[in-house]
């Protein structure tokens, strides 16, 4: 008989090998575990300067789009162009368009740079319109039909300046860059520097990117996020409101009650197949089910959120199923021993338990649904939609509207690359409601979540 | 401001809203891509000018959006198709089959079509459409016969051009802008380089074969398809100083300082040479309204008026700043859309 356990004789001679003394072997396995924890650093470190790199994208690119230039004019309402009756009719004053109010504006400005008299080749107000933006006519118009009796007065208004100006003011925009730009000239930046000078220009916080509507393609200044933020809102509300009953229920009874049977089996590996079913697939069975067959309204957020609650429920399913799991069965069992039924076992004893982890998993199926994209491509919220405000509750549910990724979808798309600041600003404005919503759920779970 | 007001109306109107079904109030529209900014600046003029919502413009190209015009009258259907390119006949046969019979068609402009590449690039600064069929052709003449395309670089086949590797951008096929691409450009450089007489010749002097087969682009990757929006094109061309990309005028002019523009056939492209006719590789833009749905959906009517009218579409409106050319039978087309005339 061999003796089995005898140590193999070291190349030295010596019969056990030395702790102090590392032998080949030992080394070798010392510098793979070396080599291993520096391929683990590599990783981390990679994954680390993407993350930084994507970041530093992010904010370099979009901060710009969360200031905004504006011009301080002091605009004569003429009556003889405004209400020509002079009789204050407020339909009288409607039919001027905004058409009518734009060569007031330009001539305020004119009259700006000609008083503080600011050298420069442009004497004609149609020199100034490359500087003001399309929108402050309408913004002057409406001001005007709400208050009509400021007709014949001179009175100051705060528009905002054009892309042109504003990319200028941001260090988008150069000299060299417009030199074949048929939207404004060099010389239109020189005027630009003397009058932010003069302080006629200035470059001020963005409230209306956060609050406002989207624009068309020739005003990007006046471009807003706040419309489709509503949209994704209304969405957020039909998704929570159908996905947290329909999924906590689901998940009870399946965890709780359902008999362990090959049909359960079957639904159970269904729900995991639908948890990694691509978003789009669900935006294709939104177009057929709910717009071509259920008729509801095209672009709606009602249909944005059906679609988004059958993406999200599976989420939802699995977390929830998850996080009963984690109870043990101790609890039901103490319940059930002293008289209580199941269904009291499971409402009082445990799901308040299970309830933390419910609601992590349905915050996280919410954010990963406020930032999807593709199913809304297909039911019509791409496009220039977010320009109304819905008008109460049920208009948000069903009158035409955007959400925060789709309106950053399409501004990327536009021509004027203005609007390619807002979309990065717009991806700002949803990475912070991201990641608002995942530090709730991480809070929740510290707080409420009892580990056994 | 508007804020304020709506969150504090939305708790008002909350209770009276919840019994009454609302009927749509909006114009929708859908349809082209090219068309796009042109509708949304009249849309949000629109808007701002009548006493009717903003109408909704959505986009997904000129046959996405025909397809969703015919699929029906009613509230659940869009009331405005806007179109790169004239509406088939057999489109308009769907549309008569689901009960849509009565369209009225409205040329809006012209817009024109360019050839764009890196600003720092190789000299791209003037084509033919010969130079570009014998660049993206599947088959090009050599010695009086039809061979495949094997040209590497610009210079292979025109001195003039520069010695740099092809590669084009061009819209793929679901773009409107694509079958001008083919029209304007493809075939008259097919007959210019004497292929057509030659497919002519193969397909026994079918005209229409001839013209398809002048179509077909190489394929083997120095011609790419971009089935997105001029955004990509540009993109692409921004990671290739070589590349050539197709792009609608407005976009370019609204890029001036990322790419130069090629001349076709010797003339600039602007608006002013796509007006005249001089250059040769423009189109007219459409939209179709559902006559049914006049009188139902209101603004509508208002609202095709509004994108015909002098202060719009003419030539010193918003629409011709950003690049439409504008239309010289504008008054026509104003009359045609007042009177509600249809097609046919």
């Amino acid at each position: 008989m061999t003796d089995a356990t005898a140590n193999p004789v070291q190349p030295d001679g010596r019969k056990h090998g030395s702790l102090l003394q590392q032998d080949a072997r030992i080394k070798r396995r010392n510098a793979s575990e070396a080599r291993f924890k520096f391929y683990g650093i590599l990783a981390v470190a990679t994954g680390l300067f993407f993350l930084v790199a994507l970041l530093w994208a992010i904010i370099s690119n979009g901060t710009g789009a969360f200031s905004q230039t504006y011009l301080t004019v002091q605009v004569e309402l003429l009556e003889s162009k405004l209400d020509k009756k002079g009789n204050r009719d407020i339909a009288d004053i409607k039919k001027v368009s905004t058409f009518g109010y734009t060569p007031l504006i330009q001539d305020a400005l004119l009259k700006e740079v000609q008083d503080r008299g600011i050298e420069t080749e442009f004497a004609k107000k149609k020199d100034m319109k490359a500087l003001i933006s399309a929108s402050a006519a309408a913004q002057v118009r409406d001001h005007v039909i709400a208050n009509p009796d400021l007709i014949g007065q001179t009175v100051e208004f705060r528009v905002l300046a054009s892309s042109r100006v504003d990319g200028y003011l941001k260090d988008r925009v150069s000299r060299e860059s417009v030199a074949r730009d048929k939207n404004i000239s060099p010389a239109h930046l020189d005027l630009t520097d003397a009058l932010v000078e003069a302080g006629v220009i200035k470059k001020i916080f963005n409230l209306d990117f956060i609050l406002g509507s989207d624009a068309s393609d020739t005003r990007p200044e006046a471009a807003g996020m706040g419309v489709s933020m509503l949209g994704s809102l209304f969405m957020m509300l039909v998704v929570l409101g159908l996905s947290l009953p329909i999924g906590v229920a689901a998940s009870i009874y399946l965890e709780e009650f359902a008999p362990q049977n090959r049909w359960t089996d079957l639904i159970e590996v269904n729900i995991s197949n639908l948890a990694a079913v691509p978003s789009i697939v669900f935006g294709i069975l939104g177009l057929a089910v709910f717009i071509q067959f259920a008729h509801l309204p095209q672009s709606a957020p009602l249909v944005g959120g059906l679609v988004l609650t059958l993406m999200t429920l599976p989420t939802i399913i699995i977390a929830t199923r998850a996080s009963l799991k984690a109870v043990p069965p101790s609890i039901r069992d103490a319940a059930l021993g002293v008289g209580a039924s199941k269904m009291q076992s499971v409402f009082h004893h445990v799901l308040p338990l299970a309830a933390p982890g419910i609601l992590t998993g349905t915050i996280i199926g919410l954010a990963q649904a406020l930032g999807e994209t593709a199913p809304l491509l297909l039911i019509g919220m791409v496009g220039f939609i977010a320009s109304n405000y819905p008008e109460g509750v049920l208009d948000g549910f069903v009158a035409p509207n955007s959400a925060m990724p789709a309106q950053i979808y399409e501004w990327a798309k536009r021509a004027d690359p203005a609007f390619y600041e807002r979309a990065w600003g717009g991806i700002i404005i949803l990475l912070v409601f991201l990641i608002t919503m995942n530090i709730i759920a991480i809070i929740l779970r510290r707080r409420f979540e009892r580990r056994w | 401001m508007s804020f304020v007001k709506l969150t504090a109306s939305t708790l008002a109107i909350a209770a009276i809203s919840a019994t009454a079904a609302a009927a749509r109030d909006n114009v929708q529209v859908a349809g082209s891509s090219t068309v796009l900014p042109y509708a949304s600046i009249v849309a949000e003029a629109f808007g701002e000018n009548f006493d009717f919502p903003t109408p909704v413009v959505e986009s997904g190209g000129s046959s996405a959006g025909l397809k969703r015009f015919c699929e029906g009258v009613g509230e659940n259907t869009i009331d405005v198709a806007n179109a790169s390119r004239k509406i088939k006949d057999k489109e308009v046969a769907a549309c008569a089959e689901a009960g849509v019979t009565d369209i009225i068609e409205v040329r809006i402009g012209y817009d024109g079509i360019v050839f764009a590449s890196q600003i720092n690039g190789p000299a791209y600064t003037a084509f033919t459409q010969e130079d570009i069929f014998n660049a993206l052709s599947a088959k090009v003449v050599v010695d009086g016969a039809l061979v495949e395309n094997t040209n590497k670089q610009w210079a292979d086949f025109n001195a003039d051009l520069p010695a740099a590797d092809i590669a084009a951008f061009i819209p793929g096929t679901k773009h409107g802008t694509r079958e001008v691409f083919e029209e304007k450009v493809m075939v008259e450089g097919c007959k210019a380089a004497g292929a057509f007489d030659l497919y002519m010749a193969a397909n026994g002097g079918d005209k229409k074969a001839a013209g398809k087969a002048c179509y077909e682009v190489r394929t083997d990757g120095v011609s790419v398809d971009i089935d997105g929006d001029y955004t990509e094109t540009l993109a692409r061309i921004d990671a290739n100083p070589n590349g050539i990309g197709v792009f609608g005028l407005a976009f370019y002019e609204n890029n001036t300082d990322k790419l130069k523009v090629a001349t076709m056939a010797g003339v600039v492209p602007s608006t002013e040479s796509i007006a005249t006719g001089e250059y040769p590789v423009s189109r007219p833009l459409f939209f179709y309204v559902k006559k049914a749905h006049i009188g139902v959906i209101p603004g509508l009517k208002e609202y095709a008026e509004f994108f015909v009218s002098e202060e719009i579409a003419g030539g010193d409106g918003p629409l011709a700043e950003y690049g439409l050319v504008s239309d010289p039978e504008l008054e026509m087309t104003q009359e045609a859309v007042a009177s509600e005339k249809t097609m046919n």
